[in-house]
């Protein structure tokens, strides 16, 4: 059990955080090339030269195309019409069709804006090419108002940056929660709880004495979570390290609390999974670790006020990408340990030496 | 010694409307071994959890070691030791570790802790299992183990519940030799069995028929009252008339 507590945090930082990305990395495109020109030819060179699209197949007809997208094998369809190069050098308007496999909304999404932004940017520049010309000729250059914008707290937009911090808050959630709260129950079930209820050991010792030992573990793992993120995937430490600890110790004080609570409340080891199952999944999901949490629905987004996860992911994100400190945080701490204590109390008393 | 161990009057425990045990009286003397007979199903554990403290009664008082079931159930606990049916050390640790566990939860530190884990390992004969883990260990070094563990801090009253329970003959008898030992160092032992011939090593020994106690006394009282001649022929006659199956 020892290796699997401690190893496995390290395996699942280091595939989640990879695997769990936005970015859009060698999508396969089908092509139906009817123009087959040189112009054709250098886009599809473009979309290839991003590196985010590769070409799978040629197709002589979009029904056969679209039957590739219809085994899975490619996630666009990108069809070139007859006249394109005829259209292109005349400066009439072109037309190229994509047809993109929808059955995961945010991909598509994104699978359109990265093709079209590839598609205007070559008509752009080569009609940049031709106004340059034009300029030359008679000197009048159009003025046109260009929009740059800069991203703050993560320049390059790198998804590393941003998930890493949360999947190290879904880590220590799941050791906090599974071991406290499946240790009590296992004793139940083994009979050995029966034992340590015929001594004078009182309520509160036995659930410290429960508590005391995963808190150390979690901890453990979350130093070795920051060590990798710090020096593996070279996440920027802007806050105090101390300050995220003494918040990770509230926190994981809050989710033992919850796993004891579920403990009492059940009989047996499955029981409590199933049950620490259920409130885990509604967590992450909610936690805004994949989705964020601005863009659900207002209903939502009250609950989330209840979800421990939720605070600590955007108390890490703030600490470590942000350089938040005491001042930004301290009301998220003050109701994560509010919420603790409140937890650790009913579990406490709910806990009962005797038996029915 | 005058006093009583334990003392119930009218104990009672129900389970919605099934009656497990139904007021129940009786005595136990300080420094006596009490024999706790029943057949499966007759209420013997659920009568010891009342008095351990492990299960509230419905009706009825019982004191142990002077204090009330009802408020001072955790003055009781610091006064007793409890050996349960179900063995319930910690499998995964060893014979050690379990003596220094326990020990320390009932306030025995240091030094002291650590000679009572010496002595407590060479008066079980456990020389050559302390390193092993205790899923190991027979059956029979398990139970004694438990038993020399539920008396780590001397309690007034031990508990055994079934302490024998498929235990081979050999290990029985050595079992029953450390409770007249324990029992000489003035430790009252109360003790539930299903084997009839470890209830005539008891001082007394009372039967439990569908939650009543039937008939309680010396096991040579017992015979002479019932005209028999073992406590198993009492037994089976007692047992016989019980309306209850197993259970």
């Amino acid at each position: 059990m020892l290796p699997i507590i401690f190893v496995m945090p390290v395996i699942q930082l280091l595939v989640l955080s990879f695997a769990a990305t936005y970015e859009l990395k060698e999508v396969n495109f089908a092509l139906v090339d009817m123009d087959r020109s040189i112009v054709s030819q250098q886009l599809i060179t473009q979309m290839q030269a991003t590196g985010y699209f590769e070409l799978w197949d040629e197709y002589t007809s979009t029904e056969r195309a679209v039957q590739e997208m219809d085994k899975g094998v490619v996630s666009l369809v990108m069809v070139i019409p007859k006249d394109f190069s005829n259209d292109f050098a005349t400066g009439t308007k072109s037309e190229i069709q994509l047809i993109i496999d929808a059955v995961d909304g945010s991909t598509a999404g994104l699978i359109q804006s990265y093709a079209s932004s590839i598609i205007t940017e070559f008509g752009r520049k080569r009609n940049g090419n031709a106004i340059v010309r034009i300029a030359s000729v008679g000197g009048n250059l159009s003025k046109s108002i260009n929009l740059i914008s800069v991203n703050w707290y993560n320049p390059q937009l790198d998804y590393l940056t941003y998930m890493v911090p949360g999947i190290l808050v879904v880590l220590v959630s799941m050791i906090g929660l599974f071991l406290s709260g499946m240790n009590i129950v296992r004793e139940r079930e083994i009979g050995t709880i029966e034992q340590l209820n015929v001594t004078p050991l009182t309520k509160s010792q036995f659930m410290i004495g429960k508590l005391v030992p995963f808190w150390i573990i979690g901890m453990f793992d979350l130093l070795v979570g920051l060590a990798l993120a710090r020096f593996g995937f070279e996440i920027p430490f802007l806050g105090n390290l101390f300050t995220i600890l003494i918040i990770a110790g509230i926190y994981l004080i809050l989710i033992q609390a919850l796993g004891l609570f579920i403990s009492t409340i059940t009989d047996t080891q499955q029981q409590a999974m199933f049950i620490a199952w259920f409130i885990m999944v509604v967590f992450i999901l909610m936690g805004g670790l994949f989705t964020p949490i601005e863009s659900m629905p207002g209903w939502a987004q009250d609950l989330t006020l209840g979800n421990p996860v939720a605070y600590f992911i955007k108390i890490m994100r703030m600490v470590l990408l942000k350089g938040a400190g005491w001042k930004e945080v301290l009301g998220m701490v003050l109701i994560m340990g509010s919420m603790a204590i409140g937890l650790l109390g009913i579990s406490i008393n709910r806990y009962k030496k005797t038996v029915n | 010694m005058s006093e009583l161990a334990i003392q119930t009057e009218q104990l009672t425990r129900t389970f919605g409307d099934f009656t497990a045990v139904d007021r129940i009286t009786f005595d136990v003397k300080q420094g006596e071994i009490f024999g706790f007979l029943g057949a499966n199903g007759a209420g013997k554990t659920t009568a010891m959890k009342m008095l351990t403290g492990l299960l509230t009664p419905s009706s009825g008082t019982a004191k142990v070691s002077g204090m009330d079931v009802y408020k001072e159930a955790e003055g009781i606990k610091r006064n007793i030791g409890y050996m349960s049916q179900k063995f319930s050390l910690y499998d995964d640790l060893t014979p050690e570790e379990n003596i220094e566990f326990y020990g320390g939860v009932y306030g025995l530190r240091g030094q002291e802790l650590k000679q009572k884990t010496e002595e407590l390992i060479r008066s079980v004969g456990l020389e050559k299992f302390r390193k092993k883990l205790v899923r190991s260990l027979p059956l029979g070094w398990k139970q004694k183990l438990a038993f020399s563990i539920s008396i780590i801090h001397n309690p007034g009253i031990v508990f055994l519940d079934e302490p024998t329970g498929g235990v081979d003959p050999v290990t029985r008898r050595q079992f029953w030799e450390r409770i007249y030992e324990v029992s000489n160092q003035g430790i009252t032992v109360f003790v539930t069995t299903h084997y009839m011939d470890e209830a005539e090593y008891c001082d007394r020994v009372s039967i439990m028929v569908d939650g009543r106690i039937d008939a309680m006394d010396s096991p040579d009282e017992l015979k002479r009252t019932f005209n028999a001649s073992s406590i198993e022929e009492v037994f089976i006659q007692l047992a016989r008339s019980a309306e209850r199956g197993e259970g």
